[in-house]
């Protein structure tokens, strides 16, 4: 009976060397691990010049513009605290929308502007039907118009 | 000695041979009736997606085997701690019954997630960490198949699988926490014990078909483990008896 629970507390501490092991490890490769980095970041100078990279975040509302051929494509890439310009030519994947997440691969130009060789869309964890997504989306957009000093004092039954 | 703890009695394969026989017809019947619950549910009542369309509904089979993958591995894991620990025979028996249904789940996950991810994400495959740890949990389950086949001798080949899946067990917690510790391409999950970002009637189907995977996966377990155990035990009497009865 003793040697059991011998071998059983010899496992489970096995076990948590293991996971430290691990827990080090990973924590020292954080950077190589993770798929993108945010705008940023590429402002803090964490990018690796001249090398290929991936950046990610939200495309700028407002901010994507085709050319005429339809697949020369330019964007605003943005962490809501810095921005990136993105160049792309190619085709973009159906998720891609203005307000949605993004993730593109390429290199820094001498500009300050990102080139991009592939753009993957990055959809978040919500699923739900389009009728309550319009109505999260109404709901949102009231409750920013109605935050101003004179609605807030308001009882809520006036509206 | 007689009077032992019952639960051991299941721990022998004379016990558990024919309680499993009976216990396999009730699993794949509620396999097939989840699986059809979950079906009807995911395909023909839960909505289409506001961003993603039709296309999401490959999420119940996706989730269900990916979540399945995983927990296969923990239990897996499980038999291979009380096998070192006690030197049960069931134990090396049973990790081994469930090796080649875990690893079919891990090769679900990442081949439905490969189908679902070309028309959403725009890619079929992406090196982040969800999908990468993922992966080396597929070549977990194979490491572990290879390694116990490679072996002749059974006790040593169930110590050695034993030791493999212990050291693997780390990647269970980086697989489900990938998304939340790096910035991956995989969203975040959508469900977890306390809440949903889901519609009811997906999740629902979800669920649903989340138990069909669960049944199946015992039932084709409890299938493998007798064969095992007849094989592993033919020379001992309850085996040649049960052996015996069945040509005659």
């Amino acid at each position: 009976m003793k040697s059991r629970h011998k071998k059983l507390a010899l496992i489970g501490g096995a076990l948590a060397v293991i996971g430290i092991i691990a827990a080090l490890v990973l924590n020292a490769l954080n950077s190589n691990i993770a798929l993108y980095i945010s705008p940023t970041d590429v402002a803090a100078g964490k990018a690796p010049q001249g090398k290929v990279f991936r950046i990610g975040g939200l495309v700028k509302e407002g901010s994507l513009q085709r050319q005429a051929d339809g697949v020369t494509i330019a964007f605003v890439v943005t962490d809501t605290a810095k921005d990136i310009a993105v160049h792309y030519k190619g085709i973009l994947p159906d998720l891609f929308k203005e307000g949605k997440g993004v993730v593109a691969q390429g290199k820094m130009t001498a500009e300050g502007s990102f080139t991009a060789s592939e753009v993957l869309a990055k959809h978040d964890e919500n699923y739900m039907p389009p009728e309550a997504a319009k109505a999260v989306d109404d709901a949102q957009k009231a409750a920013t118009k109605h935050v101003s000093p004179s609605s807030v004092s308001q009882p809520k039954a006036s509206y | 000695m007689k009077d032992r703890f019952n639960l051991y009695r299941f721990a022998s394969p004379a016990t558990f041979y024919p309680l499993a026989g009976k216990m396999i017809p009730w699993f794949v019947a509620l396999a097939v009736v989840f699986g059809l619950a979950g079906l009807y549910l995911g395909m023909l009542v839960a909505p289409t997606d506001f961003q993603q369309g039709e296309g999401y509904r490959i999420i119940f089979i996706h989730v269900p085997a990916s979540w399945m993958s995983m927990f296969i591995y923990l239990v897996m894991a499980f038999w291979a701690a009380i096998g070192l620990a006690f030197n049960t025979r069931l134990s090396g028996m049973m990790a081994q019954a469930l090796a080649p249904t875990g690893a079919l789940m891990a090769f679900l996950s990442l081949w439905t997630g490969a189908l679902w991810g070309k028309p959403m994400w725009g890619t079929w495959w992406v090196w982040d960490a969800r999908l990468t740890s993922e992966l080396i949990l597929l070549f977990l389950y194979i490491g572990y198949m290879a390694l116990t086949a490679a072996i002749d001798d059974q006790r040593r080949a169930d110590k050695a699988g034993g030791l493999l899946l212990l050291v693997g067990v780390v990647n269970i917690p980086i697989i489900y926490f990938s998304v939340k510790w790096w910035n991956t391409l995989h969203q975040g999950s959508s469900v977890n014990l306390t809440k949903s970002s889901m519609a009811e009637t997906m999740l629902w189907g979800m669920l649903l078909m989340a138990l069909c995977f669960w049944m199946y996966s015992i039932a084709v377990a409890l299938m493998r483990a007798r064969t095992i155990m007849l094989e592993r035990e033919r020379h001992t009497d309850w085996a040649k008896a049960l052996l015996a009865g069945e040509g005659a």
